[in-house]
């Protein structure tokens, strides 16, 4: 079968509409908000804090701890049971993967850096969404960083390579779903999943379209990074 | 430190100001916002000052209880993130989230502002379950308030999924154009008590020091469909009475920014 035209009427290289917003949680102390079509994550960063218990403390670096957490009524269909589960789990623990290269936490012994992902309304590519808002929100709080980080998920529909997948896409039965996160300046990758199945000159073009993605991703953080501060919103 | 801030605002009630500026028995600023998450069947934003809720509605398929074989099934429940406030944690739910989610419950389910006798769809085996979720984004305080009208808001922005032939919901179809039968419109209006003085929608640093609080469910009727006294400190009848007045007086204010 081909794919001919994708089902929400856009280009095979063409995002969603993005808006990104930075500051959104006053209490925190950084905070930033990222929507890709239907997809809508909020980031809130606490930290550097202490660290309790102290044990977990190390006196080298400070600790980051990640949290994605999906609202019981974001899902697709049912509710979400409040609690996380086995997917909440692994997120978070790629998701710190994803952003610890960014990060000098060497000036921060001791301490904790908590990041809190919520999610009010999903619609495929949560976790890219949630890594490109934890990136602002860490910048927002102040924590020393090399780099942004900006997230995607390319895939692949019947015959067709195509970027930043919507559920439907996402959730159709031949296909591969690839969520991509990048250093923009570098272009290196810092996550890199898939599930479905796919060639590997297919996944090497998935990679670079991301990369290109990632681009317009990093210029849309830094204008919103560039709107909280300039202006001192 | 807690004792010296008790001090400072008492003194400052006594001359009907606040730490912002507002007048006792003044709420900040009141903003709604409707269909905040698409993914919801209902949803809400309430904003009361810095303090930020989300409500979402989820409606499904179940089946009665076997002792309410003829009701539908309501259910509230509050998330106190650890985002919207360094002090929560992470976990299962605590006394105050428990505490939020069951107050909000009860004047939703007392008032009859939704009938759970309407929510049948075949007696004994099939009835609409309603699920309110409160979320914190951001906690300066006055939480009972803002989640009691992020959940009104939600349910009346609730729109009823369609069934397939099984009478399941069908999620993949458009949401219908029905909405959820609500006959009332509760809200919740919380006053504090500190010294002798009574004031409404307390800032974080004044919830602090609060010594007794009463949460009072408001029906756009008057009468009232919830209470709940938190705090430690005692009550006296008349202080209980006096509170009930400022509740009844200032729930039009809330209900006002629907």
């Amino acid at each position: 079968m081909t794919y001919d035209k994708r089902f929400d009427g856009r280009g095979f290289d063409e995002l969603r509409p993005m808006s990104a917003k930075v500051g959104i949680v006053p209490r925190a102390d950084g905070s930033a908000m990222f929507q890709a079509g239907n997809t809508i994550a909020y980031a809130a960063v606490y930290g550097p804090r202490d660290l309790h218990p102290k044990f977990l403390q190390n006196p080298e670096t400070a600790i980051v701890r990640i949290s994605y957490n999906m609202m019981p009524f974001s899902g697709h269909g049912n509710r979400v049971r409040p609690g996380g589960g086995r997917r909440a789990k692994e997120i978070s623990m790629v998701m710190r993967n994803a952003l610890l290269p960014v990060l000098n936490l060497k000036n921060y012994p001791n301490s904790v850096i908590d990041i809190f992902i919520e999610l009010p309304q999903t619609d495929a590519g949560t976790r890219a969404a949630a890594i490109t808002a934890a990136a602002m929100a860490l910048a927002d709080a102040g924590i020393e960083m090399t780099d942004l980080v900006c997230a995607i998920a390319a895939g692949r529909v019947e015959d067709k390579i195509v970027i930043d997948l919507n559920y439907e896409e996402d959730s159709h039965e031949n296909g591969a779903d690839i969520p991509v996160a990048v250093i923009p300046n570098s272009g290196k990758v810092t996550l890199l999943q898939m599930d479905g199945e796919v060639t590997r000159e297919q996944i090497k073009e998935c990679i670079t379209k991301a990369r290109d993605a990632c681009k317009k991703i990093y210029e849309v953080q830094k204008a919103a990074l560039k709107d909280r501060f300039v202006r001192g919103k | 430190m807690q004792q010296e801030q008790k001090t400072h605002l008492i003194r400052a009630l006594s001359k009907n100001v606040r730490y912002d500026g507002r007048k006792a028995l003044e709420y900040r600023p009141i903003t709604v916002e409707y269909g905040v998450s698409k993914s919801a069947e209902g949803s809400a934003r309430v904003r009361i000052g810095g303090t930020e809720v989300l409500a979402g509605v989820k409606i499904e398929t179940s089946t009665p209880y076997p002792d309410t074989p003829n009701k539908g099934n309501l259910m509230v429940n509050a998330e106190l993130y650890p985002m919207s406030n360094p002090d929560f944690e992470a976990g299962p739910p605590s006394e105050q989230a428990t505490e939020l989610a069951r107050v909000v419950d009860r004047a939703i389910r007392e008032s009859k502002c939704i009938d759970v006798k309407n929510l049948v769809i075949k007696a004994g085996e099939k009835v609409w379950g309603v699920i309110i979720d409160i979320c914190t984004i951001n906690d300066e305080g006055g939480l009972h308030d803002a989640a009691a009208l992020a959940a009104l808001a939600a349910l009346k922005d609730t729109r009823m999924p369609k069934l397939d032939e099984n009478n399941n919901v069908d999620y993949e179809a458009d949401k219908t154009d029905e909405k959820l039968p609500l006959s009332r419109e509760p809200v919740e209006v919380t006053i504090i008590k500190v010294g002798d003085n009574f004031f409404v929608d307390p800032l974080s640093a004044e919830e602090k020091v609060i010594e007794a609080r009463l949460t009072a469910g408001v029906t756009e009727k008057g009468t009232l469909c919830a209470l709940q006294k938190g705090g430690p400190a005692p009550l006296t009848v008349d202080e209980i009475d006096k509170m009930i007045e400022i509740a009844q007086k200032l729930a039009p204010e809330l209900r006002k920014a629907l």
